[in-house]
């Protein structure tokens, strides 16, 4: 049996409104990701990166095509299964962090476990173990006001892939952050997609989709070309 | 030039010999400018003539080390202290290309420029990859070395940020309708190097310049 891709849009279109003023945001995109593969998607303000992710994500439906999560066609799912697909095989990294301020680190990632039906102790132990893998097991009982920006982000990814999900959307996770602290997220999220999970990372900056095995340009909601990375070291005489 | 200074600087620790020096100098930049053994004993010879280095011990195995001066020692501090200046009118070869491109009839510039931000993407993912193959540095010489990927990936990023800014410029050029491609010139200019012509031969007219009569050949 052929393994499913993670994920699969299949001639995805968008379009809002209707008549003269309908605003086309995406036109027959096709796009896999398989596991073990992080793909960046490029382009300008409004080109419809955001757009294919919330699409990608189960968060809008398009107007037309196809999007098949794990071999689960959307199209042909309840809302209420499309969620219960969303909690169990999605994560999503925004920018803004998104963590809830009321709840420490630990409870921010073991919540969408717990909402899963997770009992709460075996909930928590994920969390932890989640929480470690962003180096950050000290910080657990701490708030997101007493974490930094990289600490928050680096619990919003740990929340993103905790009880064993398998896709990572990520919308500009690093837009909120300095240079270097933006390339411990973006090594985190490449060390999860390496352990076995897929990601999507939109981004408009081209040393962060440089993290990713493919990059897909974006314009007018059209794909227009595709870069793959080539192996290691080629470039440089003694990568050591 | 960095590698005179560089080697000078290295000197500056300590006496070494010339292959010596070639591998620390490798040690600390990660192999990403290799040097060639007798580019390191030209550069000693003209330290040791401008009064920078002095020949010191033989060992035993016959190697000449050399020894910084203290005139040396003060082009090190020198060269530590002050900036490195780039000249700004390096030719580019790709900021001529798209010049060049943005002149002619019938190209698709944005074409070109995506041609070219896959290439440097790709380039920009492998230097990622490499660095991301390192781990984090844990000694003075990953340090340098990691110092070394990230000059060449922010330079690389550079690249694809002017692509995306030059796209958005001729996007709005094109919208203003100013983006016309560029005719050759009626203007043409008098200096030149005109092809001798033998008595009778047809004069050359504007728009034909670039053509020969058959008596010139």
């Amino acid at each position: 049996m052929t393994e499913h891709p993670l994920l699969r849009l299949d001639g995805v279109a968008m379009q809002y409104g209707s008549g003269e003023t309908a605003v086309t945001a995406l036109v027959g995109v096709d796009l896999e990701v398989a596991r073990g593969e992080l793909v960046a998607i490029m382009g300008a303000s409004g080109s419809g990166k955001s757009t294919l992710l919330t699409i990608a994500g189960g968060l809008t439906q398009p107007t037309s095509g196809e999007v098949i999560v794990e071999g689960n066609w959307l199209s042909e799912m309840t809302p209420r299964q499309v969620a219960t697909l969303r909690r169990r095989s999605l994560g999503f990294v925004f920018q803004d962090f998104n963590l809830i301020p009321a709840l420490t680190a630990l409870e921010n990632v073991s919540l969408p476990l717990e909402l899963d039906g997770w009992k709460s102790r075996r909930a928590r132990r994920a969390a932890l173990d989640a929480l470690a893998v962003v180096e950050l097991s000290d910080r657990a009982t701490h708030f997101p006001s007493d974490l930094s920006g990289g600490q928050q982000q680096r619990v919003a990814i740990a929340r993103a892939v905790v009880g064993g999900r398998s896709l990572v959307l990520a919308d500009e996770p690093t837009g909120a952050l300095d240079s270097t602290t933006g390339e411990m997220v973006l090594r985190m999220l490449r060390a999860r997609v390496d352990a076995g999970a897929g990601g999507i990372l939109v981004t408009h900056d081209a040393r962060h989709a440089a993290w990713a095995d493919r990059i897909v340009f974006l314009r007018d909601g059209r794909v227009i070309d595709e870069a793959a990375a080539r192996g290691v070291g080629s470039l440089l005489g003694a990568a050591s | 030039m960095s590698v005179r200074q560089s080697l000078l600087a290295i000197l500056d620790q300590g006496p070494c010999y010339g292959y010596q020096l070639r591998s620390e100098f490798d040690r600390r930049t990660g192999s990403t400018w290799p040097l060639n053994v007798g580019q390191i004993y030209n550069t000693l010879d003209r330290l040791e003539r401008d009064g920078l280095v002095d020949k010191a011990d033989i060992d035993a195995d016959g190697q000449i080390y050399y020894e910084i001066t203290a005139a040396g020692s003060a082009e090190v501090a020198s060269w530590l202290g002050s900036p490195v200046v780039r000249t700004a009118a390096t030719r580019d070869e790709l900021a001529i290309k798209l010049a060049i491109a943005v002149t002619l009839p019938g190209i698709d510039i944005a074409h070109v420029i995506q041609v070219q931000r896959s290439a440097t993407l790709r380039t920009l993912q492998e230097l990622t990859r490499t660095k991301n193959a390192t781990s984090e540095p844990e000694s003075s010489q990953e340090l340098a070395w990691m110092l070394v990927i990230d000059s060449l990936i922010f330079t690389t990023e550079a690249e694809v940020r002017w692509l995306d800014h030059s796209e958005t410029r001729l996007a709005r050029a094109a919208a203003a309708g100013f983006a016309a491609p560029l005719p050759l010139s009626t203007d043409v200019p008098k200096r030149g190097r005109p092809v001798k012509q033998t008595t009778g031969a047809s004069t050359t007219v504007p728009g034909d310049s670039m053509q020969t009569g058959p008596a010139s050949s």
